[in-house]
């Protein structure tokens, strides 16, 4: 085997080309914003409160910059999270057991009711720095992102096809090696379809997350979320509007920059190639790979990492071979043991947390207001069906439509319902409305988008020919809907109707409760009461309120979306 | 004339390329579709005639010409007729009996009456018992029999069938083969004329009375045959041989390259043909008992090919001057006879030496690398060239052609991630 002559050796006609240039920009962007973003990390909390955040448009850029940074830092947690705790769960029988289930009710529980609980926790960990406070940030972005990835990667790694697994045994790679030649790269499309999602997701929980207030502690990171928060409290309508542009800006940068590009180099990990479907492309990812600065620059790491990817004992056999079952017994025995005693000593907390102040009218009142919430959630998501299932229909079937339409309904789940509460509280003041109607369209406001674009999906995957037959039987009007459309969208109108119901519960929490200035609304339901809790810093019935609500969205997801998810897949799938 | 059932009369049809240009895929076809009449359309993927039957169908319209059916122009999907689709098209919600429904629905006919065609429907295909079942639940034979049950409750005076066996294995496409014609022969089905497209030339002379031959890009009946032989038809009854090998002949002498294998240019759409699969008909060819020239019905047969799958190997083997086709019949030159008796690496050898000689966009690419001081050239370079002659995707296959015979070949290597060619072999 001949020695391999990198490219930008033998190649010398020209010492840079513009690719270089590009990339070099590009790089150099990045590490300016890392840079800037985390400079101030270690000040004392009373310099932040010394300089609040101001509305002052100027500071757009730096605020984005830092939000930006919390994002991508707690998605880097989430990547890491996925890559622990769902591969444990796929290759752990035992673990399996309690790791999946966990993960079903984290993945229920209100974050926004989190971020109280975990703010003391985290101040107190680093006290008095804005670290603290930045921890407890990216801990509520993380608890966004994390859980859909996880699963994602759970479910993959457990379609893995059996021959590559076999393969990768015959060739006796070691478990480390396998998980990143054949797990991982077979995970990876679906993996970061769903970071996508939870980068959109977690803009909803910036705003929260980025201006904390429990009891009288208020915690204001500069951020476009505290931007935000401060000019619903001035009322400053062009504030608003600023906020609203960057974060437009920003979203669409890191769309170009960062998943374009992800997308397209994760293209060739997909398994099955189906002929007719686009390639993706990215200009970002074109620019890196021409480049040879980026290149030379990569190859020491890529040369690290594949000497980590090596074996530490090739030849030894012993090393592959799985613990004999009887210590494997002792093992889960063992586990069995942690886990039970773990269980043990949070119920025995969990009971004595409640019981130091938690009557059984509490729970009453909880429960009853989870009622008045569950019925908006359904009421709302039965509006935006009836709306939104024709529309995403008629857009799915028409393929220019819906590549107009499929990134602003994108855009629009990303966006922070708080933003529109100037508007809303206005209307409810001025024509003296009953909150408890009129606040409720604000929770669904951000999740309904999941519904539309799910839809649209789904319209838009109906095969040719099938839709062909339907032209050539001459099916129109309502048999056409009865028959072809309704059927073919459903598995895929369950999928987004089930992250809304989700959705809207958690922004319960922020939609029943409206402020503007200081006019102040709040309609009855479970997610009024956390907030208000969590603004008397009352820990007992914040805890009992996210309990409660984790509940109702846990047993309606069982009896009620399970199922149906089970028998649109079952039927309706498009094999 | 009152039993003209379709007259198409100068139809040309183009698709809209990439770079705003047209794709002329039909030209120039006229065809009238007379009563009592199975016409087939034979030609290879991509002559076009599949979208001809979609323009029948009035699922698409045609860019000029006109499609008239039973007297009146067709401008949509026309009540009367109906079609049967290759993938089979069921829905997989519905069950046997309401995809059989679907079309009589959509009818407005009274609900006793569509369930009384829908089960006279199922049980004339043979279909009795699985009302209730979902596709999913059956055979490949099977679902085509519901996509041909549900085309013909609604009484439709022209079926359109697009390849409906080309899904199914050899054993099961026969026998519903044999159960429509046997249908057919005694004037149970309530059709009128039926229009069968295939690239399967025993399948076209077992079951049509007019065979229409297409050639590719732009599509254009080259060609009619007709086929007087009585029903059922023996495909080993020398006259069906006869027929058979008249097609091959035919289709052979027309195919683009085939009689200018000298002249292919730096333009030529190039077929996508493995360098294996070279070796492979080689090998195959120079042994007994073909001794280096072979009957291309007999060879497909032998090969478990169809036509449509020969044709290209053949047309490339007479490209790199390994064969001569001609007359249905190919035949290794002595270039290629020598190939047989090489080891591989000699083989590789000969294939550059071929390919530099005979197909001039390989020359070309290698030529381009080598003028270069750096020895790379990005795949855009070539493929924006290419575009200027060919369709987009023409262009994309043809380069992807040549990409893997120039790496057979070693004769220039090609890196995917980066679109760049090169002269360098990491080797």
């Amino acid at each position: 085997m001949r020695e391999f002559v990198p490219i930008s050796v033998t190649g010398w006609d020209r010492l840079f080309s513009r690719w270089d240039i590009l990339a070099v920009l590009l790089i150099l962007g990045l590490l300016v914003f890392l840079g800037e973003a985390s400079r101030h990390l270690f000040e004392p909390l009373a310099d932040l409160q010394r300089t609040p955040p101001s509305l002052d448009p100027a500071n757009l850029p730096e605020y984005a910059a830092r939000t930006t940074l919390r994002m991508l830092v707690a998605m880097a947690l989430s990547l890491l999270f996925t890559f622990t705790y769902a591969t444990l769960a796929a290759k752990n029988k035992q673990a399996e057991r309690i790791l999946v289930p966990l993960l079903d009710i984290l993945q229920s529980v209100p974050i926004l009711g989190f971020i109280s609980v975990t703010v003391v926790f985290f101040m107190a960990l680093a006290p008095g720095r804005v670290l603290g406070a930045e921890f407890a940030a990216i801990f509520a972005i993380f608890t966004s992102q994390a859980w859909n990835m996880a699963f994602s990667f759970y479910q993959s790694l457990r379609t893995v096809p059996t021959e590559l697994i076999e393969a990768s045994r015959s060739f006796r790679l070691s478990p480390w090696m396998s998980f990143w030649r054949v797990d991982v790269p077979f995970a990876m499309p679906q993996l970061i379809w769903n970071m996508m999602m939870s980068m959109s997701g977690s803009w909803f929980f910036v705003v929260a997350s980025e201006a904390i207030s429990v009891g009288n502690t208020t915690v204001t990171l500069p951020g476009v979320g505290s931007y935000i928060a401060l000019a619903i409290e001035q009322q400053n309508l062009k504030a608003v509007g600023w906020a609203i542009g960057t974060m437009l800006v920003v979203i669409l940068v890191y769309d170009q920059v960062l998943f374009r590009p992800l997308v397209a180099w994760a293209d060739r990990f997909r398994f099955e190639q189906e002929p007719g479907v686009a390639v993706p492309h990215s200009w970002v990812l074109d620019i890196l790979r021409r480049s040879r600065i980026v290149d030379r620059t990569m190859r020491p790491f890529a040369a690290l990492w594949r000497r980590l990817l090596l074996p530490r004992h090739p030849d030894n056999v012993e090393a592959i071979k799985r613990a004999p079952r009887t210590r494997r017994g002792w093992i889960a025995f063992q586990l069995g043991l942690i886990v039970f005693a773990l269980t043990a000593v949070a119920s025995w907390r969990t009971l004595h947390f409640f019981t130091e102040s938690i009557t059984l009218t509490d729970v009453g009142t909880a429960l009853l207001l989870g009622l008045a919430t569950l019925i908006r959630v359904v009421v709302l998501i039965a509006l935006a069906t009836i709306v939104w299932v024709p529309i995403g229909v008629w857009v799915g079937t028409r393929p220019y439509a819906a590549i107009v339409v499929q990134p602003i309904a994108q855009f629009l789940a990303a966006f922070p319902a708080n933003v529109l509460f100037p508007i809303v509280v206005s209307g409810i003041v001025a024509w003296k409305l009953d909150p408890n109607i009129w606040l409720s369209p604000l929770m669904i406001l951000g999740t309904q988008w999941y519904i539309l674009f799910n839809v649209i999906a789904g319209a838009s995957a109906i095969p040719a020919e099938l839709r062909a037959v339907g032209a050539n039987l001459r099916v129109r009007g309502w048999l056409w809907w009865r028959r072809i459309a309704l059927p073919a969208v459903l598995p895929y109108y369950v999928t987004g109707a089930i992250t809304a119901s989700g959705g809207s519960w958690n922004a319960s929490i922020v939609a029943e409760v409206a402020s503007w200035g200081d006019q102040h609304l709040q309609a009855d339901g479970l997610g009024a009461y956390i907030a208000q809790q969590t603004d008397a810093g009352d820990f007992h019935r914040i805890v009992l309120g996210i309990a409660v609500m984790s509940l109702y969205v846990v047993v309606i997801n069982r009896l009620f979306w399970r199922p149906l998810y089970g028998y649109a897949e079952r039927k309706f799938r498009l094999d | 004339m009152s039993s003209l059932l379709l007259d198409i009369h100068g139809l040309r049809h183009t698709f809209p390329k990439a770079d705003g240009g047209d794709l002329l895929v039909l030209d120039g076809i006229e065809l009238e579709v007379t009563q009592g009449q199975i016409v087939g359309l034979l030609g290879r993927t991509g002559s076009g005639k599949s979208t001809l039957l979609r323009l029948i169908a009035g699922l698409a319209q045609p860019s000029d010409g006109s499609v008239t059916y039973l007297g009146q122009p067709v401008l949509g999907p026309a009540p009367g007729i109906a079609m049967v689709f290759q993938g089979f098209a069921l829905f997989p919600w519905l069950t046997v009996l309401e995809n059989v429904q679907l079309g009589l629905e959509a009818l407005g006919l009274p609900e006793p009456e569509i369930r009384k065609r829908a089960l006279a429907g199922i049980d004339l295909i043979g279909l009795d018992g699985y009302e209730s079942a979902y596709p999913r639940e059956l055979s490949g034979g099977m679902r085509q029999r519901v996509g041909f049950a549900r085309a013909l409750v609604v009484h439709p005076n022209i079926l359109l069938m697009d390849e409906p066996f080309s899904a199914l294995d050899v054993l099961t496409a026969e026998t519903l083969r044999t159960d429509f014609l046997e249908l057919w022969g005694d004037g149970k089905l309530p059709i009128k004329g039926v229009i069968l497209v295939t690239h399967n030339i025993e399948e076209a002379v077992l079951m049509c009375d007019r065979i229409l031959l297409f050639s590719n890009n732009p599509g254009r009946i080259i060609r009619e045959i007709g086929v007087d032989l009585p029903q059922p038809r023996n495909r080993l009854d020398p006259q069906f041989r006869e027929l058979v090998e008249k097609i091959y002949v035919a289709m052979t002498a027309r195919t683009p390259n085939a009689q200018a294998g000298r002249q292919t240019t730096i333009n030529t759409v190039l077929p996508r043909v493995s360098a294996n699969l070279f070796s492979g008909l080689i090998e195959t060819l120079a042994a007994e008992p073909y001794n280096g020239k072979a009957d291309l019905p007999v060879l497909a047969d032998e090969l478990h090919m169809e036509g449509d799958e020969l044709f290209p190997v053949a047309e490339a083997m007479q490209m790199f001057h390994f064969a001569e086709v001609e007359g249905g019949d190919i035949k290794l030159t002595d270039t290629g006879k020598q190939f047989a008796e090489l080891g591989t690496d000699d083989r590789k050898k000969l294939f550059q030496k071929q390919l530099l000689a005979y197909i001039p966009l390989a020359t070309h690419v290698r030529r381009v690398l080598q003028e270069r001081a750096n020895h790379v050239a990005p795949k855009s370079r070539f493929l924006d060239e290419l575009e200027d002659h060919m369709s987009t995707e023409d262009a994309e296959h043809t380069l992807r052609a040549v990409t893997a015979w120039g790496r057979y070949a070693e004769a220039f290597a090609y890196d995917d991630d980066t679109g760049m060619f090169s002269l360098e072999n990491p080797s």
